[in-house]
């Protein structure tokens, strides 16, 4: 028996008054990876052979191998990933429910200041006065920090280094754990490389965005798009990650539902 | 005196390409003895271990004393220039499209008169000095040169022939950011390289010192290139292939850590992803334009140079993976070489101790300044070689090498 | 110690039936072939039967991958006694001085003395690259310029050495053109004058285009029996006076001023009973010019480093006054492989025996036959000389 609910999403979809918006950035090899000391493991970024197209190494058929770092490219975070989050149940991606993969979302822009300011941290101050414009965060919804980084093309411009390291918007770390205890959210996202901002390393503690967020088994989402055709709130977000054992993130497709017009 | 060379013109891009003819290669096991010699710039010659008679053509015996005690030791290489000749037709091609060719027979002081390639600057019946360098077939030949260094004495043609001269070329910088990368742009430009191309691999960063050698010099181009990424690597071959004349492999890879230490191999898996696989691909990417540029006039390609490390011939376990990718990249060199001889480009492998730079902070001295190398891998280019050796450490090493291999491990081991 | 023995003369064994396949620039025949048309001659001219011929001597370059042994059963034969001679232009003189010895000795009754080589359009570059180890490892390499090369440089150092100039290398290409012009069987068929040979084009300096032979294909041969069987056969035949060779003389020499006939000259002419003023024609070995001008001086017609002025005084043609190279020589005939090293031997023979044609001298009765071959390295390497006599009854 059909369900009619899905059936009336699907009338909606093929009618066209619900759209897909594609969050995720293009897998490519110079496409940056996040940055750590030398001395340290570092994740590999996106890398792709050729292994035929059409000739003598497999004459009908082009395909490719690759390899990449559970967080390269458009990627998920598992709680698992952060030592906060480490004895938290289902926190590695191959056991987190599956329902977890679908979430509303809340896009809060900060794209004006972040031009304004790459070492820009979103505050509670802030996010109050973005609910009173645009309503209260949902439970269970994703918070995803609209910067327009995604527009950064060059390397050099989206990982902004300068000497003392990234400069990159993200959160601070107060408005972290109020987000978790005070509208229980889904997760975190962001246009930049990670969840934290470029300067995170001085906040306290480090990297609060990764340390709260796994530390409470939510999830981050980084490196994505299109941002900037979502609707402050009423997106649906589906964003799934490979069923990698024990992983720690990955890569993947993420997919916005939006209403048109 | 011999004409300095004249600054190529650029190519006319309709012409076409003279391709790559080699020398008669063919030689009997002994005489790669003067292979051996010719690959490391020294003047050696077979000696019998008996009587101590100096002989050449290499034999399998003493001509003298018919003694099996054949031994290559370091000869005097003077003699006197007692006939010459300029070859006006050849049986050859690769000497037909290069002709006239001056040869000669020199008496050396040593005794043997030999057959050799006639520098322009030396007179007949005067005193000249004999060198052992590689032909562009690859094998040892000798050339008599001038006494004493003459103007200019590089540019002549049959010289050039046998050397790798940055003088009028464009390089390839793979790694241009690293302290080893800027020290070998610089020698280039220093030894008058038309072109340096700085790969840049990690286009995010500002590295100063990069930026400013970009600023210092026109003739410094900055592009991206990646080792790692087959994308990033196949973009720059198509893009200036066909203008690298000598390619110097900078991109390295070198950390701390042994095997049975570690709990996975992703130290060892970056350090042949850049040292040996890096050198792979761009071999394959830049290796067929370079082998079909080998003769393309006086600015032909020349040179493919690996930096290796003295530690690809005897593992340090302190650095185990990347000793082995050291080892591996020596191995990957020797078929580049095989596979580059067809087209007459010349694989050098340079071999230094350690080298004063991040990685190595904790290394003791003596540490070779990037600067040192650097030059050392000119001077190789200058001369012709195939194998070069830098530093104290590196000849020491190589020197215990050949007296006890299995000491050397130990040794290294503790 | 015994007092040194005495070398036994050559009495009762003769060489006769010169023959010449006649040679051509190009041959799409391989060296069996040209060998194989030798020896026919030989025994079609003669009028022995195949059998009969119980000893076969050959000399070829391009002979590959067979040797003589091989070459016996491509044609046929079951000879008891063979010899293959690797000596390139030495090999008509050592070829007659082996099988002369064997027929002496009783070890074989007649024996078929045969050179021949093929020319392919590409032989002589196969050749020349793959000539010795030395030539491949210390010679080829220097701008593979073959002999040319390598006969500049001794060319070089002689006429530095000595004063020898290219009017006087060319005094000796023009008189053996001159005697060429009398062989139907040389290759070169117009007049070659002085002006020509000055004019010609350089092609490694000192050598310039009439300095150099020209590969061809060809054969000659000869054969060896007793003197009782050639007056039996009513066969033209000579005698043999003395011969000698030498291989690799004076190794010390830093180039080569001089070959090996300079250490044995004096047995040369001592063992036949007869001195250089009693020789009426002298066949050598001529690859090069400057190589007619050391054998004059090795074997004893002037001394070391005067040969320039022999040449300046004397005539070198048939009718002149030192009859040389009567045949016209390699440079005038063509050089058709180990051929060469036959062609003087065939061409005294002919003198000796009446039947040189348009080149015969009158009353020939001494001729001296050089040959010189194998440069191995930096200088041929093999050398040795023969001194022929008419063999009237």
């Amino acid at each position: 028996m059909s369900n009619p609910v899905l059936a009336q999403f699907m009338t909606e979809f093929l009618a066209g008054r619900l759209r897909l918006v594609d969050l995720t950035q293009t897998l490519a090899p110079e496409f940056p990876t996040i940055v750590l000391p030398p001395e340290f493991g570092q994740a590999w970024p996106f890398r792709i052979e050729e292994i035929s197209r059409y000739d003598e190494r497999g004459p009908a058929w082009y395909w490719n191998n690759f390899s990449m770092s559970e967080h390269t490219g458009t990627h998920f975070d598992a709680p698992v990933h952060w030592v906060s989050g480490k004895d938290l149940p289902d926190n590695t991606v191959d056991s987190i429910p599956v329902e977890n993969f679908i979430a509303a979302a809340c896009v809060i822009d900060v794209s004006a200041e972040s031009a304004e300011n790459p070492d820009f941290l979103l505050t509670i101050d802030y996010v109050k006065r973005w609910e009173e414009q645009h309503g209260r965060i949902p439970e269970r919804a994703w918070v995803l920090l609209r910067t327009d980084w995604s527009k950064r093309v060059t390397p050099k411009e989206y990982l902004n280094m300068a000497e003392d390291g990234a400069h990159s918007p993200g959160p601070d770390a107060e408005v972290v754990p109020w987000l978790i205890r005070e509208r229980n959210v889904h997760g975190f996202g962001t246009e930049s490389v990670g969840t934290d901002a470029g300067q995170a390393h001085h906040l306290n503690p480090p990297y609060p965005c990764h340390y709260f967020m796994h530390g409470n088994n939510r999830y981050g989402l980084q490196c994505l798009t299109n941002l900037d055709q979502l609707p402050p709130q009423g997106a649906l977000i589906f964003a799934a990650p490979l069923k990698i054992r024990n992983g720690s993130g990955s890569p993947l497709r993420v997919m916005a539902i939006v209403t048109n017009g | 005196m011999t004409d300095p060379l004249v600054k190529p013109k650029k190519k006319n891009p309709v012409e076409r390409t003279r391709l790559p003819t080699r020398p008669p290669a063919p030689r009997s096991r002994a005489a790669q003895g003067l292979t051996r010699a010719a690959a490391e710039g020294v003047f050696e010659m077979q000696t019998c271990g008996d009587c101590g008679a100096l002989q050449y053509p290499p034999r399998e015996v003493c001509h003298q004393c018919l003694s099996e005690r054949l031994v290559w030791k370091d000869a005097d290489p003077r003699g006197t220039l007692i006939a010459t000749t300029v070859l006006r037709h050849s049986n050859d091609l690769y000497f037909r499209e290069r002709l006239p060719w001056k040869v000669g027979t020199v008496k050396m002081a040593a005794g043997p008169s030999v057959v050799a390639h006639v520098h322009e600057d030396c007179a007949e019946g005067g005193a000249v000095r004999l060198a052992l360098k590689l032909d562009r077939s690859g094998q040892a030949v000798l050339h008599a040169l001038p006494e004493k260094d003459t103007p200019n004495m590089n540019d002549a043609p049959q010289l050039r022939e046998s050397t790798c001269d940055p003088k009028f070329r464009r390089v390839l910088v793979s790694d241009g950011k690293s302290a080893m990368g800027l020290a070998v742009a610089r020698a280039m430009l220093d030894a008058g390289a038309n072109a340096v191309f700085l790969g840049d691999p990690t286009s995010w960063k500002t590295v100063k010192a990069f930026d400013a050698l970009v600023a210092s010099d026109p003739r410094v181009q900055p592009v991206e290139l990646d080792v790692t990424d087959t994308d990033s690597v196949d973009r720059l071959a198509a893009s200036i292939g066909g203008k690298v004349e000598i390619l110097v492999n900078t991109a390295a890879y070198l950390r701390d850590g042994g095997i049975l230490g570690r709990k996975d191999v992703i130290l060892a898996r970056d350090a042949f992803e850049v040292n040996v696989l890096g050198m792979m691909r761009l071999a394959q990417a830049f290796g067929p334009g370079m082998g079909f540029r080998a003769a393309d006039g006086s600015n032909n390609a020349v040179a493919w140079v690996n930096i290796l490390s003295i530690h690809a011939l005897a593992a340090l376990p302190a650095r185990g993976a990347w000793s082995a990718s050291m080892a591996a990249a020596l191995s990957a060199a020797q078929t580049l070489r095989a596979e580059f001889a067809g087209a007459g480009v010349r694989v050098m492998n340079v071999f230094p101790g350690p080298i004063d730079e991040e990685w190595e902070q904790l290394t003791p001295p003596p540490k070779l300044a990037p600067a040192a190398v650097a030059k050392a891998i000119v001077q190789g280019l200058q001369g012709g070689l195939e194998d070069v050796y830098v530093g104290d450490i590196a000849e020491e090493l190589r020197t215990r090498l050949r007296e006890n291999h299995k000491a050397v491990e130990r040794e290294l081991g503790q | 110690m015994s007092a040194p023995r005495t070398r036994l003369g050559y009495d009762g064994v003769v060489a006769v039936m010169p023959v010449t396949i006649p040679y051509a620039r190009y041959s799409t025949r391989s060296a069996h072939w040209w060998l194989g048309r030798a020896l026919g001659e030989l025994i079609r001219g003669s009028g022995l039967a195949k059998a009969a011929v119980d000893g076969v001597c050959v000399s070829s370059f391009t002979l590959g991958p067979d040797t003589a042994v091989g070459l016996m059963q491509h044609l046929g034969m079951s000879p008891r006694w063979l010899d293959h001679i690797p000596m390139g232009g030495a090999s008509g003189v050592v070829a007659l001085r082996r099988a002369s010895r064997a027929v002496q000795a009783g070890d074989a009754e007649v024996i078929a003395c045969i050179a021949g080589d093929t020319n392919h359009v590409d032989s002589f570059r196969n050749t020349v690259s793959q000539f010795s180890r030395f030539a491949q490892d210390a010679v080829y390499p220097y701008g593979a310029g073959g002999p040319n090369a390598s006969f500049a440089l001794l060319t070089d150092h002689y006429m530095k050495q000595y004063g020898a100039t290219r009017e006087d290398f060319g005094k000796l290409c023009v008189a053996q053109r001159e005697n060429a012009l009398r062989n139907p069987h040389a290759l070169m068929k117009k007049p070659l004058t002085l002006a020509q040979y000055i004019d010609a084009r350089p092609i490694t300096d000192p050598i310039h285009l009439f300095d150099c032979v020209m590969p061809c294909a060809g054969a000659e041969g000869f054969l060896v029996m007793t003197e009782e069987r050639a007056r039996a056969m009513k066969l033209p035949f000579v005698r043999i006076g003395s011969t000698i060779e030498r291989h690799n003389a004076f190794p010390d020499d830093p180039i080569q001023f001089r070959g090996g006939w300079a250490m044995d000259r004096d047995a040369l002419y001592e063992h036949a009973a007869v001195a250089p003023a009693d020789v009426d024609f002298v066949e050598t070995y001529d690859d090069y010019p400057v190589i007619n001008m050391l054998q004059f001086e090795d074997l004893g017609f002037c001394a070391k480093g005067e040969a320039p002025a022999f040449v300046r005084e004397h005539d070198f043609t048939i009718a002149g006054s030192f009859p040389f190279n009567t045949s016209g020589g390699q440079l005038s005939v063509g050089q058709a492989g180990a051929a060469g090293g036959y062609l003087g031997m065939v061409q005294a023979m002919r003198q000796l025996t009446d039947s040189a044609g348009a080149t015969q001298i009158e009353g020939a009765r001494v001729g001296l036959v050089s040959g010189f071959g194998m440069i191995n390295y930096d200088r041929g390497l093999c050398s040795g000389a023969a001194i022929l006599e008419r063999g009237q009854a």
